[in-house]
């Protein structure tokens, strides 16, 4: 995964740019596989790998396949990145162990839902039980900011049809 | 690549099993992995390989415009209606143990709706954001997938 990061920085050839971070979803995946979320990695998988490199490529075919040379250097965005990620690798010192069953993440709600969730709910997956039913408030939140982004994208790009009346030629927004 | 026939025969083989796979994950959520946003995309990638292959018109032919960008706004209706549901019967908004006489199968039919939502709106706006994309240099070019 270091190495496709790495390439995706150095590339200049979108087209493998894509590829490439196509390549980091599915790696991701299966990191997240391994980590035994499985709900998770496949969401990563089909929206990561499958539909962000289709919509990738159809900028790529709209916008052009080479990145133009940076105007700036690279340095003070390098420093900024190294400085967060060291802050925050400098905080993760703090978290309990991985996995550690007296976390405090683990002793505030989680122990209600892993013993009631499926008596409760009927749902034997608890990753459902608490997305649909505990946190409904926060999917309806979810399922809202997906809508909110289709409606932006259809008013950003959708093209007009020509107003026949008028006989007005603006049929294209942009180029 | 509109005639090249292994990849239309391919395609047709493939897409039934995409969007059986997509009501897989969407109606087994409950009991595996999965649940609305993934069938969502899934069903959405299926249209999206049809529309790849066939061309983007015959894909707007099979699911017009006009009933993705309704899909989009309806999905989230649904959502909020089965809170309101939940209001009018008693209950607080996205109270599902009121939606059937047994708490456990109200529960089954809340997350059942709402999920059916999450996967409408979630599989509309892929949709909606790829045939924008596809289509906009239509005009200008002619065929480019």
């Amino acid at each position: 995964m270091g190495a496709a990061a790495i390439g995706i920085a150095r590339q200049r050839n979108l087209f493998g740019v894509v590829l490439l971070s196509g390549i980091y979803s599915f790696l991701m995946a299966t990191l997240l596989v391994v980590l035994d979320a499985v709900d998770v990695a496949m969401t990563e998988a089909a929206v990561g790998a499958g539909i962000s490199t289709v919509l990738l490529l159809g900028a790529i075919h709209l916008a052009g396949g080479t990145e133009s040379k940076p105007i700036h250097k690279p340095w003070l965005p390098l420093f900024v990145v190294v400085v967060t990620g060291g802050m925050l690798v400098y905080g993760t010192l703090g978290l309990p162990a991985f996995s550690d069953p007296q976390a405090p993440i683990h002793q505030h709600v989680a122990p209600s839902y892993l013993a009631e969730g499926p008596v409760k709910t009927g749902v034997p997956n608890v990753v459902t039980a608490v997305l649909a039913s505990y946190r409904g408030f926060d999917t309806l939140g979810e399922t809202t900011v997906v809508f909110t982004a289709g409606i932006g994208v259809i008013a950003l790009l959708r093209r007009r049809k020509p107003r026949e009346k008028f006989g007005s030629k603006d049929g294209e927004g942009g180029k | 690549m509109k005639l090249d026939i292994i990849l239309r025969v391919l395609a047709k083989l493939l897409i039934p099993f995409a969007v059986m796979f997509a009501s897989y994950v969407q109606f087994h959520g409950d009991f595996g992995p999965g649940g609305g946003f993934q069938a969502g995309v899934i069903i959405a990638a299926a249209v999206i390989f049809y529309a790849l292959i066939y061309g983007l018109p015959s894909a707007r032919q099979v699911v017009p415009d006009a009933l993705v960008e309704a899909m989009i706004a309806v999905g989230v209706l649904l959502y909020a209606g089965v809170g309101i549901a939940g209001l009018l019967l008693g209950g607080n908004y996205l109270d599902y143990f009121v939606l059937a006489h047994d708490p456990v199968h109200g529960q089954h039919r809340g997350i059942f709706w709402v999920e059916a939502g999450v996967a409408i709106t979630v599989s509309a706006v892929m949709l909606k954001i790829f045939y924008v994309f596809a289509g906009r240099r239509r005009d200008a070019s002619e065929e480019a997938s």
